[in-house]
């Protein structure tokens, strides 16, 4: 009991810190992950096991680790490091990309080839901003997207603010299509041993049909500040050229063919057996081997901070999977929906939704994870179904409200650094229907589909 | 003007602290950046000022905003540092001006050319000042002060190390209620004579 009431406790400070951003949240996160390595599996429980089991270090030196023989296997409680492996290899890659120009290449080459048409570059944008988000993290996708926008948006006359909300809503979306998409996705794939092919296939069309909601959506309430750029013909002499942005030739061959080796690897990894922190591990190696001179610099680069957050929060809620606080939540949504499939489905999705709007999504995620195994165990509803529903919910509700995704947080700062201030009223004005649309439309589809 | 001059006024509601900088500013023939900052950087960025306004000089909410990667989502926030840029700017390019807080004895620091300087006042000619211009009476001034004091402080102190009106923070620290605004103003212009004849040198 006391052993619980530690870990509760810890939790709820914890997500208190990292709401009030009184101190950072990785410093929060692995303060409160020595408090439960001591307070909770020590001091509560005494068991050595437990604090090894929760580190797990050992994992790391299993063949399965790297190589699943075309099996995913399922991750234990604790540190989850097949997560934090691929996304410091991901990290990696994503800044070989940024420093040869690969982003801002690839945005201006969109908008030249829709002739620079304000209308064609939201619509591109938004497709564009959708599937780099199923490869590569939507804080850099909105970075390189949103500067992009504002650059051209002075040239073209535009408000730059309904795209930059398109795209912010679309590299959520995005995010959750795909495993590596958005970081709850990552920790849910690598906990419940689900493929890149098993996200794709379920999460993934979700997100294709809300896709097809979504543009006329954005386009309808954002026709007036579209109509309203300049409708003069422009000189694509006074525009920057794509080529301008690449600013080492032979790196930007190099990160574009190992960018496109990483999709190949993640899309087909459940058949090669490769696991994702392979592939992360491989595309890093193979980035900084690539840099030469400059991995040291890309190394420095790596966001170190979200790594080390990652970690304290997998201790924290090992703390909790240990001492089984979180089978009775299990027992709590299951008592409530009575164990009828459809409205655990509705209670996960919409409540997901409703906490990843003013919470970081990723302690939610990871501590639903166990949640959801329960219920599923307990109540004989197909586990995958709860884990699709459970990504929706996170990765889609963020969308909401300015606080709930880092992509929104980085679209909005990029924006009013230039003075295009996004304030609470416009924003959740715009998106928030959109985000009750995409979860409605989840429900949907997972009724009809697998209840 | 050869050398650069930037004079940094903080000040308490109330104290004059507006006043003896639109002075100095007169005295010396340079700019006043005040409430116009804010027209300022959205003329420099073709914006429309009403989406800037009401924003400038408060402190974030906690709650309501998140910081990613040294990013904020926070309206507030981003105002500011949209101000302190474009002081940063001004100073950088060499121009003179007079500034009203914007934490600008803290963000300009680097510049030789600049002088801090906080006004206080005693609490009953601060009310005293609030009521005559506002048209207040002594308790609504009183509170109204109270307000507005503690609003500068948390904006200032949540961009700044050095806390809001602490002298260690500033070059001189004035009560205007001593010699009054005229002569607190005469007071200061012998003052920052005095330290640009010294860096002449």
């Amino acid at each position: 009991m006391i052993a619980q009431i530690f870990a509760v406790a810890i939790f709820i400070a914890m997500f208190i810190f990292i709401v009030t951003e009184i101190v950072e949240r990785h410093v929060v996160s692995l303060v409160c992950a020595v408090l439960t390595l001591v307070l909770v599996l020590g001091v509560g429980l005494h068991s050595m096991e437990a604090v090894i089991e929760t580190i797990n270090i050992q994992s790391i030196f299993k063949p399965g680790f790297w190589y699943a023989a075309g099996e995913q296997g399922e991750a234990g409680s604790g540190i989850n490091w097949e997560t934090i492996v691929f996304i410091f290899g991901m990290m990696v890659m994503v800044e070989g990309m940024a420093r040869v120009g690969f982003f801002r290449w690839l945005c201006m080459r969109i908008a030249r080839l829709v002739r620079y048409k304000v209308t064609a570059i939201f619509v591109t944008f938004m497709f564009l901003s959708t599937i780099l988000a199923m490869f590569i993290d939507s804080i850099t996708v909105i970075l390189f997207l949103a500067a992009v926008t504002i650059e051209l948006s002075r040239l073209l006359k535009f408000n730059p603010v309904p795209m930059i909300l398109s795209e912010i809503f679309c590299a959520n979306l995005g995010g959750s299509a795909t495993m590596c998409g958005d970081p709850p996705n990552i920790i849910i794939g690598t906990s419940l041993g689900y493929s890149f092919g098993d996200f794709l296939g379920n999460t993934g069309m979700m997100a294709a049909i809300a896709f097809v909601a979504v543009i006329p959506y954005f386009y309808f309430i954002f026709r007036k500040e579209l109509g309203a750029g300049s409708s003069e013909e422009v000189d694509d002499a006074v525009l920057p050229t794509p080529e301008s942005a690449i600013r080492d030739k032979q790196g930007f061959i190099i990160s574009s063919m190992i960018f496109g080796c990483a999709v190949v690897l993640l899309v087909t990894h459940a058949q090669t057996g490769l696991t994702v922190s392979a592939i992360g591990a491989l595309v890093a190696v193979l980035t900084l081997a690539a840099a030469g001179k400059n991995a040291l610099e890309l190394l420095k680069k790596v966001d170190y901070k979200t790594i080390l957050f990652f970690v304290g929060l997998f201790v924290v809620i090992g703390g909790l999977e240990q001492t089984g606080v979180l089978e009775r939540i299990a027992g709590f949504i299951g008592g409530i929906s009575g164990g009828n499939g459809m409205l655990m489905t509705a209670i996960i999705i919409w409540l997901s939704a409703a906490a990843s709007a003013f919470v970081d999504n990723i302690p939610f995620a990871a501590t639903m994870i166990p949640i959801i195994k329960s219920l599923s165990a307990a109540y004989g509803v197909d586990l995958s179904v709860l884990a699709w529903t459970l990504a929706m919910g996170t990765d889609i509700g963020g969308s909401a409200t300015p606080i709930g995704a880092s992509a929104n947080v980085v679209g909005i700062a990029t924006a009013s650094r230039e003075g295009y201030i996004i304030k609470w009223g416009l924003y959740c004005r715009k998106m928030v229907p959109a985000t009750l649309m995409v979860v409605l439309i989840s429900m949907l589809v997972i009724y009809v589909r697998y209840l | 003007m050869s050398e650069q001059l930037i004079i940094s006024i903080g000040r308490e509601f109330g104290s004059g602290g507006h006043e003896i900088a639109r002075r100095l500013a007169e005295h010396y023939g340079i700019q006043l950046l005040d409430s116009n900052l804010l027209s300022e950087v959205a003329d420099e960025r073709n914006l429309d000022v009403r989406n800037l306004e009401g924003l400038e000089e408060k402190k974030k909410i906690p709650l309501f905003s998140r910081t990613v990667r040294g990013f904020s989502s926070s309206p507030e926030e981003n105002v500011a540092l949209l101000q302190f840029d474009y002081l940063q700017k001004k100073a950088s390019r060499g121009d003179s001006f007079v500034v009203v807080g914007r934490c600008s004895e803290n963000i300009l620091k680097e510049y030789g050319g600049l002088i801090s300087i906080f006004v206080l006042a005693d609490k009953k000619c601060k009310i005293e000042r609030i009521m005559r211009m506002y048209g207040l009476t002594g308790s609504v001034a009183e509170k109204f002060i109270c307000e507005k004091d503690m609003e500068r402080k948390r904006y200032h102190n949540s961009f700044c190390e050095g806390k809001w009106g602490d002298s260690r923070n500033y070059d001189i620290s004035v009560n205007s209620s001593r010699l009054g605004v005229e002569e607190t103003v005469e007071l200061l212009v012998d003052y920052i004579d005095r330290r640009r004849k010294r860096r002449e040198a």
